[in-house]
């Protein structure tokens, strides 16, 4: 396909920890369309961060990739090693925006002075007209009086401004890929609607191809096109968000699902994921999530499931999808959002 | 005096202020509600609407500039006798919102947990029974007791909060925003044990939240704040029945819907505060049903009324 924008092969990342090696990523493969949005989702340790660290090669020092490839324009990017290559895709062409905006502001620079430096550094703008595009950055995110809040601190911004000020440091970069890793998870559910909101004008306005990185399945609803959802540092499903959210395969995206506040009825028992997650410092053998499911088969715990496709643009890892499978039906409030009757 | 038709724990006209001379600022401003024995009371706010504030009134922590609470139709703020403070420290419990700065990390678990228990004439034998029945309680092994807080995960570390506050068999636990901090599968176990202790102890939560999608699902009555002053109180139903002030009908349409279809329809509303006419005509605190309060002027009562009238007809058709 041509209007593949990045696309991931295999990959897979380690981590050598006290002498021990976690398997952070295990055999990944995604390709990413231009000007789509999608959505990572998974728990906390499932490896949705480092898989978008890798693309900007942000891998802590202990890290590195052990197999696989990541193609973006024209070039393996698991194939650069000195910072100066970086450079050229970090911010320049992949931004991120990180999760707490309290802290990825530098609280000794006016607000101005920081997107300042990306206009400079990335659009190669100076003086005058470096001022004037800060300021019409800062009048694109939603920040009123652009003007006077140039000349102040971040301190003398709420939590949801100081996200749009990071929003704006990052479009100012004029990215083609928009990282949002956990944009919203520390603001109010008022803010996080109207950032949300934010993200998909600028997504139209600067083209951007978007990647959004959550825990929480009820936020993606509205922004994106594609969900991915990662388990144990695997990709278990994919498709377009109507296939996931109503036609979900995976018993992981199903229990994800289930313990949703907004499907359950008030007085029942809420659904809740048993045991923990699996520790990736030894190989796993078959499904990672068989442990835990109780839908698991024997095959589970002997063989790593493929992927099985159930639509051209929807496919699962798991082996119930398999014909020679017991049928097994989704839990209610699966049937329950199928049928669209809810928060009615 | 303390008959079951008393709210457990009622505010009247409660004002919390900071500060004092030009510095003064007013966090919350004449709030007033009841709470009823056994119940889930949700106070839902954007950050900064003073919920935490009222929650720490409550259990003594603030002092209170004006008004009263009232705890089983005793006063409990302002000045009081000592040994009415330590029962009232002992009944009224907090849940904090952040487990992983919530706890002391130079302490034990044993020590974390049973902190609220030294002085109250416990022999050692039996503190350390207290410590290992609370942490089964919530779903915790005995032996980790002796750990340290940084050996345990989210989820974990917020049971042990929970413990902290269960020790002291209180009545009334204020739970600040308990899994905001937390991850979606983990927020769930975290409100499974909360409703289940509820059933098998009979207690009463002030639940605090900014989420509306939770408070749904644990609250029987919901009260919406705004800038430190009450803007609406009603059954939980109702109030996502029948939003009558914008700003709640603001929030209600910020909940996220795990559903695309009806994400794509919803329209996001923005509540602005100059929408009132307050100027000629003031708010009071008014009951629009019964049961169901809401900050108007008389011209928005009458509209809101008439608002029920209609929703009241249409749900018999």
């Amino acid at each position: 396909m041509s209007n593949t924008i990045l696309s991931v092969e295999g990959l897979r990342v380690q981590f050598s920890l006290r002498g021990k090696v976690l398997n952070a990523i295990r055999d990944v493969s995604l390709t990413l369309e231009k000007g789509e949005s999608l959505a990572i989702v998974g728990e906390s340790g499932s490896g949705k961060s480092v898989l978008c660290k890798t693309f900007m090669g942000l891998l802590d020092a202990n890290g590195s990739i052990t197999a696989g490839h990541i193609w973006f324009g024209g070039e393996d990017l698991t194939q650069y090693t000195t910072e100066k290559q970086w450079l050229g895709i970090r911010g320049k062409k992949i931004a991120m925006v990180m999760q707490d905006p309290m802290t990825s502001l530098n609280p000794l620079k006016t607000v101005g002075a920081q997107i300042t430096e990306a206009v400079v550094l990335h659009q190669g703008l100076s003086g005058e007209a470096a001022r004037a595009e800060t300021v019409r950055i800062l009048g694109d995110v939603g920040i009123t009086d652009p003007e006077r809040r140039y000349k102040q601190y971040p301190h003398e911004f709420s939590g949801g401004m100081r996200q749009r000020v990071v929003i704006a440091i990052a479009v100012a970069c004029r990215p083609e890929i928009l990282i949002c890793d956990e944009p919203t998870t520390a603001l109010d559910v008022t803010i996080q609607a109207q950032i949300l909101h934010l993200i998909r004008q600028l997504k139209e306005k600067y083209q951007l191809t978007t990647i959004y990185i959550t825990h929480d399945l009820g936020v993606v609803a509205s922004v994106a096109d594609r969900i991915a959802v990662m388990y144990a540092g695997d990709i278990v499903e994919i498709g377009r968000c109507e296939e996931v959210f109503c036609d979900p395969r995976h018993p992981y995206t199903w229990a994800l699902l289930s313990s949703l506040p907004q499907l359950a009825e008030r007085g029942d028992e809420l659904y809740s994921i048993q045991g923990t997650p699996p520790n990736l410092f030894t190989e796993i053998q078959g499904d990672a999530f068989a442990p835990r499911n109780p839908h698991a088969l024997k095959i589970d715990f002997v063989k790593r499931p493929p992927y099985f496709e159930v639509s051209p643009t929807h496919r699962a890892r798991t082996w119930l999808l398999d014909p020679r499978a017991p049928k097994v039906e989704p839990p209610e409030s699966i049937r329950k959002l199928r049928e669209g009757g809810l928060w009615k | 005096m303390s008959n079951s038709n008393t709210p457990l724990v009622q505010v009247k006209d409660l004002t919390v202020t900071f500060g004092s001379g030009r510095q003064k600022f007013t966090a919350v401003q004449n709030v007033s509600f009841d709470i009823r024995r056994g119940e889930t009371f949700g106070l839902v706010g954007e950050s900064g609407s003073g919920k935490t504030t009222i929650g720490r009134a409550i259990i003594r922590v603030n002092p209170v500039a004006g008004g009263e609470i009232l705890y089983n139709g005793q006063r409990i703020s302002g000045r009081i006798p000592r040994a009415l403070d330590r029962e009232v420290t002992r009944k009224l419990q907090m849940i904090f919102q952040d487990p992983m700065s919530s706890l002391n990390e130079r302490a034990k678990v044993d020590y974390i947990v049973s902190e609220g228990l030294y002085g109250r004439g416990l022999s050692e034998a039996q503190r350390r029974e207290k410590v290992e029945q609370a942490l089964r309680e919530v779903g915790l092994l005995p032996e980790f007791a002796s750990r340290f807080p940084h050996e345990f995960s989210g989820g974990q570390r917020q049971r042990i909060g929970i413990a902290r506050a269960l020790i002291m068999e209180p009545e009334f636990i204020v739970a600040d925003e308990p899994i905001s901090a937390l991850d979606v599968s983990i927020r769930a176990q975290v409100l499974n044990l909360l409703s289940q202790l509820q059933k098998q102890r009979g207690l009463t939560y002030l639940f605090i939240s900014h989420d509306l999608s939770v408070m749904r699902f644990i609250c029987d009555r919901i009260a919406v704040i705004h800038l430190g002053r009450l803007v609406e109180l009603a059954d939980t139903e109702t109030l996502f029945r029948h939003p009558l002030h914008p700003y709640t009908r603001a929030l209600l349409s910020a909940v996220p819907i795990p559903d695309p279809r009806a994400e794509r329809e919803k329209k996001l509303v923005v509540y602005d505060p100059s929408c009132h006419e307050y100027d000629a005509d003031p708010p009071a605190w008014c009951e629009a049903e019964p049961g169901h309060f809401v900050r108007a002027n008389r011209r928005e009562l009458d509209a809101y009324q008439t608002i029920l009238q209609q929703n009241g007809d249409n749900d018999h058709d």
